[in-house]
């Protein structure tokens, strides 16, 4: 599905990611880790297409060259990015900017846009699943949610727009144990054999609830280790300074 | 219709012409002028009086010049101050009296003036360059009591009316445009609703510049009596032209007692092609007075047209406990400028007004938020509430606000809050990760910015408003 070859990213004149490889199949969970400043949000702007990137290396997406997509026609083409800061858009209701999202998307994979109501019906059933009061759903996108409110809505969203390769970017981070169970149910209930995920994220607890195929290292712009599920754990007692 | 003209008109849709044969003043600004006019729409003697009175007094004033946007002198001279369809001289009595290419006209602007395929209820006088060719629904509103007319038509069949209120909100002495319009309007909207009275519908007028070298002077006056309601929407559009072409119209509210009006506007003349040539100079003056106790008044203005935008729709507060409200959305791309804002005068005690303004400065463009909130001594207990914000779109247009604040007495509070914003990358980059374009990522962003203010219009128009606020910035963003 993604194989990435000899990435480098540069921005504002820093050298970031050095040298990156990675391959990603259908059905897999990846999990990035590795300390501060080591490149893990590079590398989930760069995938998502986030401007501003110098870019050398190769990435190809399901055969495609990914540089010569644009972000929206990546996010048309099943990857998603679970943002670690989800932007506040005042003014636009959560319902609004989801079914503009769903619609557009829709409409780039030659679907039928959905209406109001069909809208409406869907996405009451999957705010259900996550536990999200339709309320949530009214008010405007992100703007004076808590942090586990703005993380439940990425997800929910993944859940919505059916996307084939996930990035989560952080998306433990700033949640309380309810909050990261709901989080780590909604990722397991939409794990399948054709989709994949690639987790970031600083600590292992994440990894407790979703059960990672490979865990890789990160560190200075590069893979320096890659192991099993228990490579998460042996990190978690260890910390990173005798693998870098 | 000319074909070309249609398909070299991508971005403004409504930039096409319609061939009629006209019936014109003779050019320019002159006591002939007037007295043709007034002639050739049958006006009593106190009329033409009226507009002659007008005319002696803008011998002696000036055209204002303390506005932002500054324009090449106009040639006053160089004018026909009165353009109407030949088939239009006499007024139609029905429909099947209109010529069919204006009927088309306005079919190909979305504005059916056949009842029978009108579905939303909305009642429409068509202002077609300077004469009202058709109102709908009149028989239905009629059995009501409302007058829902032309104001040449007012002025024959109601002139008690027409005399005790035109001029009394903007005196014809009041500035240099609207003396001028005084001296020449042509027509424009009439509306009376009687004492305790809901206007059962929308009421509309939808202004038309077709003819070149024509300004267009067309005046409304909304009079609804005691304890009744009307909500009244304008549109406007133009055919492009490379000249400038002069708007100058007068509008007039008056509520009485526990009245209501609400007055919507949605404005899109021609703004002149990306470079900045021709476009309408939109200088129009808009105020309303709330005569009566608990009577209200609220504007809302969606501006993206017009090559410069320069008008203040405000309110006179003047009963006790009234309430004025200003919603507006000012948008400007390419070379476009906008000083538009509005003024809340506090007579009476008690009185409120609320200011929402909204400005979206796109290209090279140029947007000024001007407003005065002026609380008098005797206005107890009164309250503003004001708030300006600006969205900027690239590092080439401007955003101002100039708030005029007099308070006059200290029972009274007034509270202004300002913003200006740059539109978000992040944001952008979020809607474009969730498969969202550029074009429509910047539509949701500044529809959201603009909420407040669509959420006030009618139903019907809101969504034509949203679709015309992101045609107004198409291709702002890179």
């Amino acid at each position: 599905m993604l194989n990435i070859k000899n990435l480098e990213a540069t921005i504002d004149n820093k050298h970031i990611l050095k040298g990156l490889n990675l391959d990603i199949k259908p059905g897999e969970v990846h999990a990035i880790m590795g300390p501060n400043g080591s490149g893990k949000s590079t590398l989930a702007n760069v995938l998502s297409g986030k401007t501003g990137y110098e870019i050398k290396g190769d990435i190809k997406y399901n055969g495609e060259r990914l540089s010569e997509l644009s972000t929206e026609e990546r996010a048309q083409k099943g990857i998603f990015l679970a943002f670690q800061y989800p932007l506040e858009i005042p003014g636009v209701s959560t319902n609004t900017f989801l079914r503009t999202s769903l619609n557009s998307v829709r409409k780039a994979k030659g679907e039928k846009e959905l209406d109001t109501l069909t809208f409406l019906k869907l996405i009451k059933e999957k705010s259900l699943e996550l536990g999200i009061n339709e309320k949530f759903l009214s008010r405007q996108l992100n703007v004076g949610f808590s942090g586990g409110e703005k993380k439940k809505n990425e997800i929910l969203q993944m859940k919505l727009l059916k996307p084939k390769l996930s990035i989560l970017d952080e998306t433990d981070s700033g949640l309380d144990i309810d909050a990261l169970r709901i989080v780590a149910d909604g990722v397991n209930s939409y794990k399948n054999k054709e989709n994949a995920f690639l987790i970031i994220t600083h600590y292992q607890r994440l990894l407790d609830y979703i059960k990672p195929d490979f865990v890789h290292v990160l560190n200075n712009g590069k893979i320096v280790k890659t192991g099993n599920a228990d490579l998460g754990v042996q990190l978690e007692k260890t910390g990173y300074s005798n693998l870098i | 219709m000319k074909t070309e003209d249609i398909k070299n008109n991508k971005d403004y849709k409504y930039g096409f012409t319609t061939d009629v044969e006209n019936v014109r003043s003779p050019k320019g600004l002159s006591e002939e002028t007037i007295r043709f006019i007034s002639h050739i729409k049958k006006e009593p003697k106190w009329m033409l009086d009226w507009r002659l009175k007008a005319f002696n007094r803008l011998k002696v004033i000036k055209e204002p010049n303390w506005q932002k946007p500054k324009y090449p002198k106009i040639n006053y001279q160089d004018l026909y101050y009165y353009s109407a369809p030949k088939s239009a001289s006499e007024k139609p009595k029905s429909l099947n009296e209109i010529d069919p290419k204006i009927l088309e006209t306005y079919k190909k602007l979305g504005i059916p003036l056949d009842e029978q395929k009108r579905l939303n209820g909305i009642a429409v006088d068509a202002v077609f360059d300077s004469v009202s060719v058709a109102t709908t629904f009149k028989g239905e509103l009629t059995k009501k009591g409302i007058i829902f007319c032309s104001i040449s038509e007012a002025i024959q069949k109601h002139p008690d009316l027409v005399k005790k209120y035109l001029g009394s909100v903007i005196p014809l002495s009041d500035h240099y445009f609207a003396t001028l319009n005084s001296a020449v309007f042509t027509d424009g909207s009439f509306v009376y609703i009687p004492p305790n009275t809901k206007c059962p519908m929308e009421l509309s007028t939808y202004f038309r510049i077709n003819a070149s070298e024509t300004g267009q002077f067309e005046r409304t006056l909304i009079i609804a009596d005691k304890g009744s309601y009307v909500s009244y929407l304008e549109g406007c559009t133009a055919p492009m032209r490379d000249e400038n072409q002069l708007h100058a119209a007068n509008v007039e509210l008056i509520a009485l007692d526990d009245a209501e009006i609400k007055y919507s506007t949605v404005q899109n003349w021609y703004p002149g092609d990306e470079k900045g040539v021709g476009g309408i100079y939109n200088f129009v003056t808009k105020r309303g007075a709330c005569r009566g106790k608990n009577s209200k008044i609220s504007w809302t203005q969606v501006e993206t047209g017009s090559a410069i935008t320069w008008k203040y729709p405000s309110c006179i507060l003047q009963g006790d406990n009234s309430v004025g409200e200003f919603y507006s959305i000012a948008i400007t791309n390419n070379f476009q400028k906008a000083d538009t804002g509005t003024k809340m005068i506090h007579l009476g005690k008690n009185t409120k007004s609320k200011i929402i303004s909204k400005g979206i400065s796109a290209g090279n463009a140029d947007n000024m938020y001007r407003g005065l909130v002026e609380i008098k001594n005797k206005a107890i207990n009164s309250r503003n509430y004001t708030q300006c914000d600006s969205l900027l779109m690239g590092n080439k247009c401007g955003a101002h606000t100039i708030p005029y604040i007099k308070n006059n007495n200290a029972t009274s509070t007034i509270e202004h809050e300002a913003t200006t914003t740059k539109i978000n990358e992040e944001q952008l980059y979020y809607c474009n990760q969730r498969g969202l374009d550029q074009e429509e990522a910047v539509s949701l962003i500044v529809n959201g910015f603009c909420k407040e203010v669509l959420q006030q219009l009618p139903m019907e128009f809101a969504v034509e408003a949203q679709k015309l606020v992101a045609i107004s910035l198409e291709g702002s963003v890179g």
